[in-house]
């Protein structure tokens, strides 16, 4: 039997690379051989091969999941998913008339703006989001005066937020869900002026949608194609559920106490009538 | 579209990347999301990326570092509307297995990064260097760190159950 030939020391970098297997095979040997005699080592080294193969056994099925659809989108188109909320101005154009279409070409032209911030939509939307759920609880917990101009002079109303707006805005008809236009107010936004819309259903329980446009930052500079897809999103902000989405430099945002599942059904229904505005 | 089809075949990796990291699946979704929307914006370059999996992963870490210091508003995607499927067995194992998803997630961020890109991805230490931008030598002391700390944490859950254990059996 030949002796173990004497091998430089194993340092702590060569332990983690020998768990790895990132040494040369030779090397790989000798510490084989040294941890032989030094049960302390060997048991961490054991520890660390084990935390390997359990970060494995708890991650691998990630792998095999199917994508979801967001992900999908994203992985696959040549532009942002969140671009093509824009929707064609199919959208933009039942919503802000000339003034979509405009802003819908000069989108068009900029094609793969550079550093775009990825976060930065999640982060303004989020944001509307959470203005949305405030406004919500404010103002539905106003017995008294709940909106500014009732839904009795509805017109009044839209014409105004519209003017205030600077764009075209319309109530969506819920009633066929159960919701009645109680009326509407304007909101000071992040920037500029947001509209609320008030809905009540037949057990007193309040729905808001807060309309703003002002999203603009989130959606310029980035290329619109014709995809009638639209990213809804749920956010829950203390009691009040807020199911929203963003088309182009518009976002909307349904607050209530409602239910994700009933917020998503109205919501469905309110993109829906939107999108089907001349 | 090659590019589309080669950025297709990094998601899942990036997903499991990511739901280690965010430690769920509607923060990591929302990695992923952002990290695909950064290299589609920097898609001009990829002729020039000799290491996919590098910049990849090194798009979703700067991405990473950028969100975790603004907290938002937490979000829940709708199309998710299939419950989060539980990732470890239900038995012993799954049990060992959520301390272990529990141990990670107070593991400090950089130190948690070197380990997943070694044990999950079995990163060269020489790529991990690369796509955190950091020098070898911190890979190694952060690895070092992060698996003594991993270790440590876990056998300290373990140690009180197997007391019961033998405490039950006594008379």
């Amino acid at each position: 039997m030949t002796p173990i030939p004497p091998s430089p020391p194993v340092t702590e970098d060569e332990l983690h690379a020998h768990v790895d297997g990132q040494l040369p095979a030779e090397r790989q040997r000798e510490v084989e051989a040294w941890l032989a005699g030094r049960p302390e080592e060997a048991r961490r080294v054991a520890a660390y091969r084990a935390q390997k193969r359990e970060l494995h056994a708890l991650f691998d099925p990630v792998l095999d999941e199917p994508l979801p659809q967001r992900v999908r989108q994203a992985a696959r188109a040549p532009v942002p998913w969140y671009a093509r909320r824009l929707a064609a101005g199919l959208v933009l154009a039942l919503l802000g008339g000339a003034a979509g279409w405009g802003l819908r070409g000069a989108v068009d032209g900029a094609v793969h703006g550079p550093g775009v911030p990825g976060a930065g939509l999640s982060e303004a939307s989020s944001g509307f989001a959470a203005r949305a759920a405030v406004a919500h609880a404010v103002y539905s917990a106003d017995a008294r005066r709940p909106v500014e101009v009732d839904a009795a002079h509805e017109e009044q109303l839209v014409a105004w937020l519209s003017k205030r707006m600077a764009s075209p805005m319309h109530a969506p008809r819920l009633q066929a869900l159960g919701y009645a236009l109680e009326g509407g107010r304007l909101l000071p936004g992040g920037r500029g002026p947001v509209a609320q819309f008030m809905y009540r259903d037949a057990a007193a329980g309040r729905l808001t949608l807060y309309v703003s446009n002002e999203l603009g930052d989130a959606g310029a500079g980035r290329l619109a194609t014709p995809n009638a897809e639209t990213a809804f999103r749920f956010a829950r902000e203390g009691a009040v559920n807020v199911f929203y989405w963003v088309d182009g430099p518009f976002g909307y945002a349904l607050a209530g106490d409602a239910g994700r599942e009933t917020l998503a059904r109205v919501g469905e229904e309110v993109y829906r009538q939107l999108a089907e505005r001349p | 579209m090659r590019d589309a089809q080669q950025l297709l075949t990094w998601v899942p990796r990036l997903r499991r990347y990511a739901r280690a990291l965010a430690g769920n699946r509607d923060d990591a979704d929302d990695l992923v999301q952002d990290t695909l929307v950064r290299a589609w914006s920097k898609a001009a370059l990829w002729r020039g990326v000799a290491d996919m999996r590098a910049w990849l992963f090194g798009i979703m870490h700067n991405l990473h570092v950028d969100g975790a210091r603004r907290p938002r508003l937490v979000t829940v995607a709708l199309d998710a509307g299939v419950p989060e499927a539980p990732l470890a067995p239900a038995q012993d194992e799954g049990l060992a297995l959520r301390d272990l998803q529990a141990a990670l997630d107070r593991l400090p961020a950089e130190q948690k990064e070197v380990l997943l890109l070694v044990a999950l991805e079995d990163m060269a230490y020489a790529d991990v260097a690369r796509t955190l931008g950091i020098p070898i030598g911190t890979v190694m002391s952060r690895l070092s760190r992060g698996r003594e700390r991993l270790r440590a944490m876990v056998e300290a859950r373990e140690a009180p159950q197997r007391l019961q254990v033998v405490r039950s059996r006594t008379p």
